[in-house]
């Protein structure tokens, strides 16, 4: 099993990532520049957190121009598992893969926290070892992260059980208080329609050890792996 | 060619400092050589003022790489075949005039300081002060400066880690901007700033050169202001999008033996790093001005050789390497250009195509007048230092929970979540204590150790006495580091004072060194690295005298390092150190400034207890004996207690408290050498035996329990309503 970890120019949450996977978890991970095209050796690919290309214009307008988002596109299309954090959500978002954008957060400030997530689905390969309804401590790093789309979108989201991920509180409330940004519906993370892209502001990579202040984040990345290994034995 | 004061005064040099260099040179300098020399010769670039004092900081030790002055940063050794690469540097006066770009270039330049040198910065702190939030002109600045640190550092992803900052009248037209940034690279593999090997290539690496920074070095840095306006073209404007693309492509290019040395482009631009570098390797430059691209057309020799457009780093390449290192460039889709190269002269030689514009000797143009003045106390200082104590009534009991919740919602002592929650404190994975702590704490990936850093300077002590306030901000550094349970490595310092040709300036500058070079001696920490901002002043008001203190301490055992708050309910809290406060130490204290409206005042320290006091407190970290570990600073005992119990939400109850003296004192003074920590009963023992073992008094002073903060017959108040003083006292 390989995870290809996109590097765009500005990229940072690289790093974090292959700490994760390649020392925490013990998988095998690469870097992929953003140049390249060949993502045929790939089981997961992962567009990182980061400032790609500064968000000059938006975040994530230019970098879902870069060559290698071509091929993430066909990757995502062959049901094949990607999952975008944080400026990869918002790439995701801009190149279409995701529906909605994110936008500046309400109090207009950088912010920098821990933040509980409540798992409202288990169903999908990117949450599959949770628990029902289970809090997460994951931590947020961002700007632009206020999810918003169209009551239709919503709406859409919300049937067919495509939101991932909620901020709650850490007894799993979700409420007003709880949510960091101002994102409707405190959408932390969601999902598309074939259930194989996912998209999410909070950092998993950073909540991958006990000393860093929680390990919740392995979480995720074990479904994902557990998700792998049932789909190819 | 007669030159006239306007011209001089642009560059800050005086008439004497023109005779010289036309002695030395032999000749009248042509336009050129002249803004080189006003440059090289500026305050901020040759420590005229500060080069003779600052000889008294002890610089050795046996982890020590590289010291002061000889590299972009301090270098120490932490094992594991590892180095910690650290500076710390000001950008006030940018800062004061655009407080959005002045933060921002000045965590640029720190920054780049530190990849230079081949080391991946990990880490960055702030230390700001500013004029009190109710003026609207010094909100403007706080929240552009804090924007502009997080505009900036956020998009690198390097965390930002802690820091503090202080309010105070005396910075209102004077904001103070001290950015550190500490890297990490394999010992063996650093990258000198040196340019040397006749024929080797410079070539300039970055952004295009624009009009932008002129007279940054020798007008912003090196004399007082008073029309802001005139010179906001001597800011800069920060592209951090392409720092970050330098840190990479510069890492990688770390990495490969194709090159001789990196250095960046920072105060004086082209000239500072061009000729230092030279001088460095012994050599001399050639630079033809016209290969080096230009963000605008028309600017003279003179104006590319001064420029401070940011996010621009010379690298000397060995020859025949050229094609290699421009193929990484190009990689990173970053401009590199081939403007000169290394000769074997000595000589500092700028063209312009054919002309030659300036020719002058590197070892001249790097050897800048050094000046010692002569001083005396000043009179208004023995006024001020002779407080009365008992001039001023006693706290009433009734008054104890008020005056703490105003403590706690003074801007000096309140929480600063508002600041660093807009700061990526956790990118990179090491993190393992977060801001609002006595110091942060980052684990090094790949050993079992973690590195713990911490700022401190109190401006308002070294304004009453700039000895001890210079001993005591060294003193809290390293108390902060013994709380989180390292020992201190070394220090990096930004000495933030007013016009050193004024006696009572240069008395605070004399002063205030010989105290902290005295602290270092005795705490064993050598100076590394530093920086030097004078002429903090404005309308002939200087700021406080504020050196402010980053240092860099080494825990062995990453598990074995503690926090500032309570953990467990039932912990004993024991006060460690000078157990009754002298009526003294409410001199200089916030209580006095916020309460009574009075900064006066003495202050005294016991170095001795001091350095026993974090033997005895690293001791008992490393042997798991404690749970938390707070410094008692600003606001005394009873806001030190109050902030223990908000960091995790723990009351505190103590049932036979009681003291001799003032109780004012007693609450609130700020006698040092003190830390308050929690042990579990099981352990007091073992706590009373090494405390008895440093020879450092330890005082049981109540326990862990409940939700509110209780000391019976003084003061009983839940921790709601602290809370809410506390994380509140930033809002405007």
């Amino acid at each position: 099993m390989k995870f290809g970890i996109i590097v765009f120019p500005g990229t940072w949450s690289d790093r974090d990532c292959y700490y994760a996977l390649n020392h925490t978890l013990g998988q095998t991970a690469d870097y992929i520049w953003h140049t390249e095209t060949d993502l045929s050796t790939y089981d997961c690919i992962i567009l990182p957190g980061g400032f790609s290309y500064g968000d000059y214009l938006r975040p994530g307008a230019i970098a879902r121009f870069s060559p290698i988002m071509a091929s993430v596109e066909r990757f995502a299309a062959e049901g094949k598992l990607v999952i975008g954090i944080c400026n990869g959500f918002q790439i995701l978002c801009e190149s279409g893969l995701l529906p909605g954008v994110l936008r500046q957060n309400d109090h207009l400030q950088y912010r920098c926290q821990w933040t509980y997530l409540k798992v409202e689905t288990t169903s999908s390969p990117f949450t599959t070892t949770c628990q029902p309804g289970q809090v997460l401590k994951i931590p947020i790093s961002h700007y632009e992260g206020r999810y918003h789309a169209d009551e239709a979108t919503l709406f859409e989201l919300e049937i067919n059980n495509r939101v991932a991920f909620r901020y709650a509180t850490p007894s799993g409330e979700v409420t007003q208080e709880a949510n960091p940004n101002g994102a409707l519906h405190n959408i932390a993370g969601i999902i598309n329609k074939n259930g194989n892209v996912l998209g999410m502001m909070p950092h998993p990579e950073r909540a991958c050890e006990p000393i860093l202040g929680s390990s919740d984040g392995n979480i995720i990345w074990e479904s994902i792996i557990a998700s792998i290994q049932r789909s190819t034995r | 060619m007669p030159v006239s004061k306007e011209v001089l005064d642009e560059i800050a040099l005086s008439q004497e400092e023109y005779q010289l260099i036309v002695k030395q040179l032999g000749r009248e300098p042509t336009a050129v050589e002249l803004g080189m020399f006003g440059s090289l010769w500026s305050e901020h670039c040759g420590y005229k003022h500060s080069k003779a004092l600052l000889k008294q900081f002890p610089s050795t030790g046996k982890h020590v790489m590289v010291k002061p002055g000889e590299e972009n940063a301090g270098v120490v050794n932490i094992g594991d075949g590892l180095a910690v690469v650290f500076k710390m540097e000001s950008h006030n006066h940018p800062s004061a005039i655009e407080p959005y770009q002045g933060a921002a270039t000045g965590v640029g330049g720190i920054v780049r300081d530190i990849f230079t040198m081949g080391a991946r910065p990990i880490a960055l702190l702030n230390s700001l002060r500013f004029g009190p939030l109710s003026e609207p002109r010094n909100r403007y600045l706080f929240g552009g400066v804090v924007s502009g640190i997080a505009g900036y550092g956020n998009c690198l992803g390097i965390p930002d880690v802690g820091g503090e900052v202080y309010f105070a009248d005396c910075y209102s037209a004077n904001p103070l901007v001290n950015a550190l940034c500490l890297g990490i690279a394999e010992a063996d593999k650093l990258v000198k700033a040196r340019a040397s090997g006749e024929g080797n290539v410079l070539m300039l690496v970055g952004a295009d050169t624009g009009r932008d920074g002129l007279h940054g070095a020798s007008g912003l840095a090196s004399r007082t202001f008073e029309e802001e306006r005139e010179l906001r073209s001597a800011v800069q404007v920060g592209n951090p999008f392409l720092e970050k693309l330098l840190i990479e492509a510069c890492l990688e290019l770390a990495k490969t033996d194709w090159i001789e040395g990196i250095q960046d482009l920072g105060a004086a631009g082209l000239t500072s790093s061009s000729v230092e570098s030279a001088s460095k390797g012994g050599s001399g430059i050639e630079i033809d001005v016209l290969k080096v691209p230009r963000r605008e057309k028309g600017m003279t020799p003179y104006e590319v050789m001064i420029s401070e457009s940011q996010e621009r780093m010379l690298v000397v390449v060995k020859r025949g390497y050229e094609d290699k290192v421009k193929a990484l460039f190009d990689r990173y889709e970053l401009r590199s250009d081939i403007i000169g190269h290394v000769t074997s002269d000595g000589i500092a030689r700028i063209r312009e195509g054919d002309n030659v514009v300036a020719e002058a000797p590197v070892a001249l143009l790097t050897k800048p007048p050094v000046y010692r003045l002569r001083t005396r106390k000043p009179a208004w200082l023995d006024k001020l230092q002779s407080l009365d104590v008992k001039s001023i009534p006693d706290i009433s009991l009734k008054k104890i929970a008020p005056t703490l919740l105003k403590l706690l919602a003074s801007p000096n002592i309140a929480c600063k979540h508002t600041i660093y929650r807009q700061y990526d404190h956790q990118v990179g994975n090491n993190t393992i204590i977060l801001p609002g702590s006595d110091a942060a704490v980052l684990r090094i990936q790949g050993t079992s150790k973690a590195i713990s850093l911490t700022t401190d300077g109190n401006g308002r002590y070294c304004y009453l006495n700039p000895f001890v306030g210079g001993v005591i901000a060294v003193a809290e550094a390293a108390r902060n580091l013994a709380c989180s349970g390292a020992e201190p490595l070394a220090l990096t310092n930004c000495l933030n004072f007013g016009n050193p040709e004024k006696n009572d300036v240069y008395y605070q500058l004399k002063e205030c060194i010989a105290g902290m070079s005295r602290a270092c001696r005795v705490l064993k920490v050598p100076v590394v690295s530093g920086n030097v901002s004078l002429y903090n002043e404005t309308k002939d008001e200087a700021i406080y005298p504020t050196p402010v203190v980053g240092m860099v301490g080494l825990i062995q055992d990453v598990e074995r390092h503690c926090a500032s708050g309570f953990k467990n309910e039932g912990d004993i809290v024991f006060l460690l150190g000078t157990p009754q406060a002298e009526d003294t130490s409410l001199g200089g204290s916030e209580y006095l400034s916020v309460i009574h409206g009075l900064v006066m005042g003495n202050l005294t320290i016991d170095l001795e207890l001091e350095r026993r006091l974090h033997r005895c407190c690293i001791d008992l970290i490393s042997r798991g004996t404690i749970n938390s570990a707070h410094d008692c600073s600003e606001g005394g005992l009873l806001a030190c207690l109050a902030e223990s119990c908000l960091a995790n939400g723990h009351g505190f109850n103590s049932t036979n408290w009681r003291t001799d003296g003032r109780l004012d004192t007693a609450l609130f003074g700020e006698a040092q050498s003190r830390i308050i920590v929690s042990v579990p009963p099981r352990l007091v023992s073992k706590l009373e035996k090494l405390a008895y073992k440093w020879q450092v008094p330890a005082t049981a002073l109540g326990i862990v329990a409940g939700t509110r903060l209780v000391i019976k017959d003084y003061v009983n108040i839940s921790l709601e309503k602290m809370e809410r003083a506390w994380l509140g006292g930033l809002d405007t």
